[in-house]
C-alpha cells in the first residue's frame, strides 16, 4: 500500500519535474495535471522530460484560473486516473508544483499506513472561520459569479451587489452542508472514490461549477458526506497573508522549515535553489536533527500579517502614513505635557526629572529654538533644535521625538509664549498626559522689570492664547488625559495634584513625594492682578486671588521649601 | 479626485510623453545592446555625468543584486564614463550633450528609453550614487522581490533616499575607484524626517535628514525631497513626473498604506557625500543645471566652506537592512 500524489502544475515546470522525480523515486505514483494555459510546446517538453518514469502519468488538461472550477476539474480527472491506474494506492495526496516534501517520503507513507481510514482534509462550516477574503463567506455558495475576480473586479463587485439587492439566492443541493478549508488534502481511496463515483455527482458538479473558489469547498463539503473519519487539518504547511495569497518560502527559511515537522510545505519560490537541494537530495538529514518547532513559522507569518494590517503604533514613514483616526496610536508611547509649572515653580524641570526618571525637556515649542533636555542642540534620531524645521511640520517633529526615544518617557513644557501649532495634535493624542495651571504665565510678568503698559499688553495677549489652548483641551474630540487647575486652586494645595501626576507617570515605585519643587515667591501677586484689572485688563484664568490674602499671609514669608509626609 | 483633475493629469502625462519623444534625438547610442534583453529581465536606468570613479562598484553592486541589463544616458562626461560603460557586456549607453536642465534633469531622456525598452519589465531607476536596500536583500536576490510584487499585484515599490555621510570632514577620506562607498560614508540620520501628502499626485513628500539639518536649518521647505519610487513594473504609458519622486498615472504613487498598516518598502542609500563632493558642487554651481536654480548646491557651497561635517552625536552607524527596518525607515510589509 502506498500514497499516490496528484500534482497540479502551472508554472516552474522544471521544479515540478524535480519534485515528481523525488516522489517517484520513493515509490509513490504521480499523476500530473498541467494547466491548459501552459503552451503546448512547453507542455510537450515537460511530458517528454518525465517519460522515463513509468509511474508518472499525465491527466486531461483543464483551464485553471484562480477561483474558478478548472482547478477542481483538474483534481477530479487526475484523481480518477490515479485510482484507475494504480490499485496499490490507498491514500491520494493533492499537491501543487510548488510544494516541497520536507520529511523523507517513507515517513509520510508510514504515517498514512498507520492511519488507513483517516482523511486529512481541512473542512469547517463557513460560519465558524474568519478566513474569507472580500467579505464573501456563505454568499460564495448562494450567489453567482460569472465575472473573474482578478480581471474584472469592477463587474464582479457590481454583480455581487446587484444580487444582494434583489435578494437573489441559489439553492444549495439537498443534503449538502457547505464546508470550506485548505485546498490541499490527502484522502483515502474509499472516500475519494465515493465522491468521484457518486450517482449524484453530476448535480453536485453543476452546482459547484458556479460557486466562488470551489477548490476550497468542493472536496471539503463532499468529504463530509462519505468519510468515516475526518481529521480536519491539512498535511501541507501553507500560510496565507491578509489577501488570502500564500506566503512564499525562500532559502533563508531553511532552518524554520527544518524544524517545522511538516510533511510538505507550499509554496516554495522556484529559484530557492538551496531549499530544493537540501530537501530533495539530502532527505534523511533534512528534517531530523533539531527539535521540531512548528510554532515559529506561525509566529513569523502572523507577525507579517499584523505588520501589514495594523503596523507599528506611532510610526509615520514612506510606506505607512495613516489617515486621521487610523493611526493605531498617534504616537508610539505615553508622554507628559506641562503648562504653567515651570512658571510657578523655580526648579520644576530638574525636580521632575529626579522624581520620575523621565527625560524632561524645556519648551520644545519655544519660539526661538527647541529647548531639548540639557540644552542639547540635537536629540535622538538627529532631531534638530531649529525652530524653523520643527514648525515646518510640527506634528512630525513630535511624533519623531516620541518614536526616537521609545522606551523612555518624555516630558516637556508648554506655555502661551510658545508656538501653538502642536496643541491640536497633542489634545487628540490618547498618549498625552496634559497638566495645565491656567494663568501661571502671569508669574514671570509679575516678576519682570518692565513698564506696566507693556505688561498689560503682553498679559492680554497671553491670556487670549491660553484661553484658545484651553478650548482645544476641553473640546469633546480631545482624547488626551487633560487636567486643568486655575493657579489659585493649585497653590491652595499643590501636593495633591503633583502626587497624582507623578504617580501616573509611574516610572518609580509608588511612594509619597518627599521633596517638592520650590514655588516662586508670590507676595504682592494679588495686588499685581488687581493693578491689571484697574487698567481694564481682567485676568480670569488664574482664578480668584483676593488682594487681601497676600497681606494676611505676609508674616509667613519667605516661603521655605516644605516637606510633606 | 474629480474628473476634471483626472483629465488634467492625463493631459500632463501626455505632454511629458510627447516631450520625451521629441528629446529622443538628443541621444546618440554609444553602445546599444538592447537586443540582448530577454523577457522578464530586470533593467536599470541611470543618467550620469563624470561619475567614472563610482561606476565599477555601482555595476558590481547591482549585478550582484540581479539586474540583467543596464541602460545609461551619459550627459557629456569628460572623464571617460561613456567609453568605460560602452565596454561592458550588459550595458547599453547613449550619449547626450544637450542641456540636463532642459531635459527636466534627465527625466525626459529616461522616459523615452523606458517607453522604448522597459515595457513589461521591472525597471529600477537610480543615480550612480544610490544603492538600493530592500527587505531580505542580504539573502534574497532582486528577482525574489519582483516575483513577490508580481504575485501581490503591486506595480511600484518605494525606497526613500537616505543620505549617508562620513564621520569627520567630508573630504577627509579619499574614495578609491572600485571601493564600496559605504566604507567611508556609513552614518545617517535615523529619525528627523517630516512627511506631508501631495494631494495632486497622491505621493508623500519627505524632507529632512542631514541636508535639512545642516544646510537648510532656516528654510526647511527648500530642503531636497527624499521620497522615491525607483522600482516599477513598467508599462509604456507610464512616465516619471519629477526625478523618481513621483509618477503618472498617480495610482503608482500610492506606495503607502493609509489605514494603519505598513506596505513593504526599501531605502536608497545615498552616498553623495564623499571627498568627490566638493569638486562636484563647485562644478554644478558654474553649470547651473540643477533643480530650482541649483539652490541646493548654493547652500552646500556656503556651508561646506566653513564646516564640512554632517556627523553629529546622534548619527546612526549603518549596519544592515534589519537595522533600518527596526528604526522605521523601511518596512517588510507582509513579506516574510
Amino acid at each position: 500500500m502506498t500514497v499516490g500524489i496528484v500534482m497540479l502544475v502551472h508554472t516552474a515546470l522544471g521544479r515540478a519535474e524535480q519534485v515528481a522525480r523525488h516522489w517517484a523515486a520513493s515509490g509513490c505514483p504521480v499523476v500530473i495535471h498541467v494547466d491548459k494555459m501552459v503552451p503546448k510546446k512547453t507542455n510537450d517538453a515537460f511530458v517528454k522530460a518525465l517519460s522515463d518514469l513509468p509511474d508518472v502519468l499525465f491527466s486531461d488538461r483543464h483551464r485553471c484560473e484562480w477561483g474558478t472550477w478548472g482547478i477542481v476539474a483538474g483534481s477530479q480527472s487526475a484523481s480518477e486516473l490515479m485510482l484507475e491506474k494504480f490499485p496499490q494506492v490507498r491514500h491520494v495526496y493533492l499537491a501543487s508544483g510548488s510544494c516541497l516534501p520536507l520529511r523523507p517520503v517513507q515517513e509520510l507513507i508510514d504515517y498514512l499506513a498507520d492511519r488507513p481510514r483517516t482523511d486529512f482534509i481541512e473542512s469547517a462550516t463557513t460560519a465558524d472561520v474568519p478566513w474569507t477574503v472580500g467579505g464573501l463567506d456563505h454568499e460564495r455558495f448562494t450567489l453567482r459569479f460569472p465575472f473573474s475576480w482578478k480581471k474584472h473586479r469592477y463587474l464582479f463587485d457590481r454583480y455581487v451587489n446587484f444580487q444582494r439587492k434583489i435578494g437573489y439566492r441559489r439553492r444549495i443541493p439537498r443534503g449538502i452542508v457547505p464546508h470550506m478549508g485548505s485546498q490541499w488534502w490527502c484522502m483515502t481511496r474509499q472516500t475519494l472514490s465515493a465522491i468521484l463515483q457518486d450517482p449524484d455527482r453530476e448535480s453536485y458538479d453543476r452546482y459547484f461549477r458556479k460557486v466562488w473558489i470551489p477548490d476550497e469547498s468542493y472536496f471539503q463539503t463532499l468529504a463530509r458526506q462519505y468519510s468515516t473519519n475526518i481529521e480536519s487539518r491539512s498535511l501541507t504547511l501553507s500560510k496565507f497573508d491578509f489577501q488570502g495569497k500564500p506566503h512564499i518560502f525562500y532559502d533563508d527559511h531553511l532552518q524554520l522549515l527544518r524544524r517545522s515537522d511538516c510533511f510538505v510545505a507550499r509554496k516554495i519560490w522556484p529559484h530557492a535553489d538551496r531549499l530544493y537541494e537540501v530537501f530533495l537530495t539530502d532527505a534523511a538529514g533534512a528534517m531530523k536533527r533539531t527539535e521540531p518547532n512548528p510554532g515559529k513559522i506561525d509566529r513569523i507569518f502572523a507577525k507579517a500579517v499584523e505588520r501589514r494590517t495594523r503596523g507599528r503604533p506611532g510610526l509615520y514613514m514612506q510606506s505607512r502614513f495613516p489617515n486621521y483616526g487610523w493611526e493605531n496610536g498617534m504616537t508610539s508611547g505615553p508622554y507628559s505635557v506641562f503648562q504653567g509649572f515651570s512658571d510657578l515653580f523655580e526648579d520644576f524641570e530638574p525636580w521632575l526629572a529626579k522624581a520620575t526618571g523621565a527625560r524632561v525637556h524645556g519648551h520644545l515649542f519655544g519660539p526661538k529654538r527647541v529647548e531639548f533636555a540639557g540644552g542639547e542642540s540635537v536629540m535622538n534620531g538627529a532631531l534638530s533644535d531649529s525652530a524653523a524645521i520643527r514648525d515646518y511640520v510640527p506634528a512630525a517633529f513630535l511624533t519623531n521625538l516620541i518614536w526616537n526615544t521609545r522606551g523612555e518617557r518624555q516630558c516637556f513644557q508648554m506655555s502661551p509664549r510658545d508656538t501653538q501649532d502642536a496643541a491640536e495634535f497633542v489634545a487628540k493624542d490618547p498618549n498625552a498626559q496634559i497638566s495645565v495651571i491656567s494663568g501661571a504665565w502671569s508669574v514671570p510678568l509679575f516678576k519682570s522689570n518692565r513698564n506696566f503698559a507693556d505688561i498689560r499688553k503682553e498679559a492680554a495677549k497671553l491670556q487670549r492664547i491660553e484661553n484658545d489652548f484651553l478650548d482645544i483641551m476641553r473640546n469633546p474630540n480631545a482624547k488626551a488625559r487633560v487636567r486643568i487647575w486655575t493657579m489659585a486652586e493649585f497653590i491652595e494645595a499643590p501636593m495633591e495634584p503633583l502626587q497624582t501626576i507623578i504617580d501616573e507617570i509611574g516610572h518609580r515605585a509608588l511612594r509619597r513625594l518627599s521633596e517638592v519643587p520650590k514655588m516662586a515667591e508670590l507676595a504682592g501677586f494679588g495686588q499685581f492682578l488687581q493693578n491689571l484689572k484697574n487698567q481694564g485688563m481682567h485676568p480670569y484664568l488664574m482664578g480668584d486671588f483676593p488682594v487681601a490674602r497676600d497681606t494676611s499671609q505676609n508674616p509667613r514669608k519667605p516661603r521655605k521649601p516644605y516637606l510633606v509626609q | 479626485m474629480g474628473a476634471w483633475q483626472s483629465y488634467r493629469l492625463r493631459l500632463k502625462r501626455r505632454r511629458w510623453r510627447i516631450r520625451a519623444f521629441r528629446k529622443r534625438r538628443e541621444m546618440q547610442p554609444l553602445a546599444n545592446r538592447t537586443s540582448r534583453i530577454k523577457p522578464g529581465d530586470i533593467l536599470l536606468f541611470c543618467t550620469l555625468r563624470n561619475e567614472h570613479i563610482r561606476l565599477p562598484f555601482f555595476l558590481k553592486y547591482y549585478r550582484e543584486q540581479g539586474v540583467n541589463h543596464f541602460l545609461f544616458v551619459d550627459n557629456d562626461s569628460t572623464d571617460g564614463s561613456g567609453d568605460y560603460l560602452a565596454q561592458q557586456d550588459d550595458v547599453s549607453v547613449w550619449h547626450a550633450n544637450a542641456s540636463y536642465k532642459k531635459s527636466r534633469f534627465g527625466v525626459d531622456w529616461l522616459n523615452w528609453l523606458q517607453m522604448r525598452y522597459a515595457h513589461g519589465h521591472w525597471c529600477l531607476t537610480v543615480d550612480p550614487d544610490e544603492f538600493l536596500v530592500y527587505p531580505f536583500c542580504d539573502t534574497r536576490p532582486l528577482r525574489a522581490l519582483t516575483d513577490w510584487l508580481d504575485a501581490s499585484s503591486i506595480k511600484s515599490f518605494a525606497a526613500m533616499l537616505l543620505d549617508m555621510y562620513p564621520k569627520g570632514r567630508i573630504d577627509e577620506q579619499p574614495y578609491r575607484i572600485g571601493q564600496d562607498p559605504l566604507e567611508i560614508a556609513n552614518w545617517f540620520d535615523a529619525g528627523n524626517y517630516a512627511i506631508s501628502k501631495n494631494h495632486n499626485f497622491g505621493n508623500l513628500w519627505i524632507q529632512g535628514g542631514p541636508r535639512s539639518r545642516v544646510f537648510f536649518p532656516d528654510k526647511p521647505a527648500k530642503a531636497p525631497a527624499l521620497n522615491k519610487i525607483p522600482l516599477v513594473k513598467w508599462h509604456r504609458s507610464y512616465v516619471y513626473a519629477s526625478s523618481t519622486h513621483m509618477l503618472l498615472p498617480r495610482g503608482l504613487n500610492l506606495v503607502y498604506d493609509e489605514w494603519g498598516g505598513e506596505k513593504a518598502s526599501g531605502v536608497l542609500l545615498h552616498t553623495k557625500f564623499l571627498d568627490t563632493f566638493a569638486a562636484k558642487a563647485a562644478e554644478e554651481l558654474t553649470r547651473n543645471q540643477h533643480y530650482s536654480a541649483s539652490v541646493e548646491y548654493k547652500a552646500y557651497a556656503a556651508s561646506l566652506q566653513d564646516n564640512p561635517e554632517l556627523w553629529c552625536k546622534w548619527s546612526e552607524k549603518y549596519i544592515n537592512w534589519r537595522q533600518l527596518e527596526i528604526l522605521g525607515l523601511m518596512s517588510k510589509g507582509n513579506w516574510a
